[in-house]
């Protein structure tokens, strides 16, 4: 099927293409050339901006984890459900679709690669399930791997090409695409009752820290060469004052980065900007950090921003969950995920009118305000954990338009608002930036080749949002922007247009990308290592790989690593 | 006024949120006929499952008034996010009558099934004969419970009443089931008669008064005091003696019970912890 995108605004960052009038022409999946104009399919673009089709970096959206939260929120659902029709599947849920739906929902909104950020390597069997379950965007998934017993033991004993194989092992065994850290060595410690304070403190046991557990990892990440960076989730998440300690984060792999190239990626970083030593006196860390971010090159985030709305918040730092719980009262899930690491569930209502929650709103869109390349920040909500990922247009509506951020804010607390930076923030992106944020910039953070833009031999995944950027005024008439980004007018997935204005036209499968890491000496599973299984999982060893043909669509990526 | 006679005993159960006063408002019968309902998978109109019959009063009406006969023990959701106006209803109902209504006055003279009243902000319902579990009670998973209004229920109730409930008066003068009042935040249930038992579990707030026997409290609840009257809502008070049991422990509640004292001699031992 040949198509020819017509007349519309491009905006592909990766290229250099800012808004030009220019077309589009697709075969056979893939961007080319040109093709037939007499026999390809033409779709009209003109008045319309045409850009990559959206990257999400970090989205919570299969696994065992978000299921359990499904089933922890039957009340979550009954409101927001979608019937079946010829092409869709039925689905319920606002902050936790079920698996087709969030697929629907993303496509929707011209999302076409999503990734899956933390998935306990015992749960990998039930992730890839749901993943192959999540049509319409290609997908990938990070196992998580900070506490991972194995990890730790050879961290300790300074054994990292020891290390950097069994990661590449599990990484291929459970078909995961980047090396996922939750607080490092916290997540262990609350096996224990206990917790990490700072990156310096010594993790139960195990006599590491986690500092020593991030640069360990990142030596690996960089031995096995590994597409993306370590993703991070910070120690001490979600407590005032904890904006030292993502700081530190960062700086612990600072002398060890290469120039120019990203090191770390800390996610959700809006959960980690706190300033101050309480609740009541929580400011925003944000300046702090973006000033961090803008004198070095080593560092990207994503936003983890806030929408003030009924959400589920999951991760796998069981510690965190547990504050959270206590603050809210709600109901819980906590967990402890044998030798890999923990989690946690709780529903949680981020309201205008409380201060904490007014000031992490702020403190989400002044990090990406204040950060000045656009290629060090992304656009998430840590779905679903700061809001779902439905809310998306807002928050381009607040990137875009002062105004629109400035009738939220008159909403807000009272004395959030006059202890928030936003006000003071003139900034407003253009189309372009907003290309980079949600698109260009994730897909070069996590070295995908062929998503994230328009040049010739990508993936044909294309995004068409029905605006003018020549004849309106995003800052002004933010809702229009809203509006527009809300539905695609249209989306195509591998050369297909699968969705238009909000309707879905055809049901397609994505693909789930691993990596393949090759390593010049894999490990050989002893029978010690099949013991340690017995003692230390519920799994045999037998049971515990995921092989490829477990995916439904399979898209390995080969990598091969320096040892 | 609207008077609607089903034509048929249901073998499908019927969603009718149309059933409301808001909706029927300034419809002619023919209108009303038109509204899109659902029976079992099938979607129908009104008129198919209905006779409609309007009754033309000499002043007009400020409020739209409906009545139903009939046997409606398969329609769901009568009177489901209503407003303002009256139902009045001959006969029995389904399940979630009520549900999420904000004002108006609906009155069943019949039996009710469960879910009646569910997560209501405002209004009234009165149930002239028993209705079933649930009572007032959040769809499951919610925490957000009755937060408004009066429910009187002459008949008997079943199990979890007032579930979660954060404001407004239940008011049953037959007996309860299990865990009336659990988890609730605030408000006041009134039981005159007998309850089967775990009242109040996990409550944090509120009131639950029994009039009648009750065989034991959960032992998170610790005597307070002994009251000669208790005041439920408004300038209603029923005479005592009470004992005033405070709780849910277990949840730091400050939740008040109070049992009657005369009728519940095996409580008599709590007596000596005063």
């Amino acid at each position: 099927m040949e198509f020819l995108i017509k007349n519309g605004f491009v905006y592909d960052p990766i290229n250099g293409v800012i808004g030009e009038k220019m077309d589009v022409a697709i075969k056979n999946g893939k961007i080319v050339e040109k093709v037939n104009e007499h026999t390809a399919k033409e779709v009209d673009a003109s008045g319309m901006v045409v850009m990559p089709g959206g990257v999400d970096i970090h989205t919570h959206i299969a696994g065992s984890e978000v299921n359990t939260g499904r089933l922890l929120r039957p009340e979550d659902h009954f409101r927001d459900f979608e019937r079946k029709t010829s092409i869709i599947r039925s689905g319920v849920g606002r902050s936790i679709p079920s698996t087709f739906t969030t697929g629907y929902r993303y496509a929707r909104m011209g999302y076409t690669t999503i990734m899956n950020p933390s998935m306990p390597p015992l749960e990998a069997k039930h992730t890839h399930e749901e993943l192959n379950d999540t049509p319409m965007v290609d997908k990938a998934t990070y196992p998580l791997l900070g506490d991972w017993w194995f990890v730790l033991e050879y961290l300790k004993d300074g054994k990292i090409e020891e290390c950097a194989k069994y990661v590449a092992w599990m990484i291929t065994a459970t078909k995961g695409y980047a090396i996922k850290i939750v607080n490092p060595g916290g997540s262990e410690a609350w096996g224990s009752g206990r917790n990490m304070s700072s990156i310096d403190d010594e993790v139960p046991y195990f006599g590491i820290t986690p500092r020593e557990i991030i640069r360990g990892l990142y030596k690996v990440n960089k031995i096995l060469n590994l597409p993306h960076t370590i993703h991070v989730h910070t120690n001490n998440l979600g407590k005032p004052g904890n904006y030292l300690t993502a700081l530190d984060t960062m700086k612990c792999v600072e002398d060890l980065a290469s120039e120019n190239r990203p090191a770390i990626h800390i996610t959700h970083c809006q959960f980690c900007a706190f300033k101050g030593s309480d609740w009541r006196s929580m400011v925003s860390g944000a300046d702090e950090i973006a000033k961090y971010v803008n004198n070095h090159s080593h560092v990207t985030l994503d936003m983890g921003q806030v929408i003030f709305t009924d959400t589920t918040t999951m991760t796998a730092d069981g510690p965190f969950q547990y504050t959270l719980y206590e603050l809210s009262r709600n109901k819980w899930v906590n967990h402890d995920v044998e030798t890999e690491t923990s989690s946690g569930i709780v529903p949680f209502r981020y309201r205008r009118k409380s201060y904490a929650n007014a000031i992490q709103w702020s403190i989400g869109l002044e990090l990406a305000l204040l950060v000045k390349d656009p290629w060090k920040i992304f656009m998430t909500t840590d779905h679903p954990n700061g809001g779902p990922f439905t809310s998306y247009p807002r928050i381009i509506a607040w990137f875009m338009s002062r105004k629109a951020r400035e009738a939220t804010i008159k909403k807000i607390n009272r004395r959030a608002r006059s202890r928030s930076l936003l006000p003071s923030i003139d900034r407003e992106l253009d189309f372009y930036e907003l290309a980079i944020m949600t698109r260009a910039g994730q897909a070069k953070a996590l070295a995908l080749r062929n998503k994230g833009h328009l040049g010739i031999g990508a993936d044909a995944d294309v995004a068409i949002y029905n605006i003018n950027p020549k004849t309106t005024d995003p800052s002004r008439n933010y809702k229009t922007v809203r509006k527009a980004f809300r539905n695609a007018a249209y989306t195509i997935k591998s050369g297909k247009i699968v969705a238009k204005n909000g309707e879905i036209l055809e049901h397609v499968e994505g693909a789930t990308m691993w990596l393949n890491v090759q390593v010049s000496e894999p490990i050989k599973i002893t029978e010690d290592i099949k013991r340690r299984f017995r003692e230390y999982w519920t799994v045999e060893y037998e049971n515990y790989p995921v092989t490829e043909n477990y995916l439904e669509v399979s898209h390995p990526i080969t990598v091969k690593a320096d040892v | 006024m609207i008077t609607l006679y089903p034509l048929k005993q249901f073998r499908f159960p019927v969603t009718a949120e149309c059933i409301s006063p808001d909706i029927f408002q300034d419809k002619k019968c023919e209108e009303v006929e038109a509204l899109k309902i659902w029976e079992g998978n099938k979607k129908k109109r009104l008129g198919e499952l209905f006779k409609v019959e309007e009754t033309k009063t000499d002043q007009h009406q400020a409020e739209t008034t409906l009545a139903i006969s009939g046997d409606l023990s398969e329609v769901r959701r009568i009177g489901a996010y209503m407003t303002g106006g009256s139902i009045t209803i001959k006969g029995d109902v389904g399940t979630h009558l009520g549900e999420e209504m904000k004002g108006g006055k609906i009155t069943v003279h019949g039996n009710v099934a469960s879910w009646a009243g569910s997560m209501m902000k405002g209004g009234t319902i009165e149930i002239r004969g028993n209705t079933s579990d649930y009572l007032a009670a959040p769809y499951r998973g919610s925490n957000q419970g009755m937060r408004g209004g009066e429910i009187i229920v002459h008949g008997d109730v079943g199990n979890e009443t007032g579930a979660y409930m954060k404001k407004g008066l239940i008011k049953i003068y037959g007996n309860v089931g299990q865990f009336a009042g659990s988890r609730m935040h605030n408000g006041t249930i009134y039981v005159q008669k007998n309850c089967e038992g775990r009242v109040g579990a996990c409550m944090r707030n509120g009131k639950i008064i029994i009039g009648g026997f009750l065989e034991s409290v959960l032992p998170t609840f610790t005597i307070d005091s002994i009251r000669k009257r208790v005041k439920i809502g408004g300038d209603d008070a029923v005479e005592g003696p009470f004992y005033r049991f405070l709780g849910d422990l277990a949840e730091n509640g400050i939740g008040k019970l109070f049992v009657f004292k005369d009728k519940n001699p095996q409580l008599h031992h709590y007596e000596e912890f005063l």
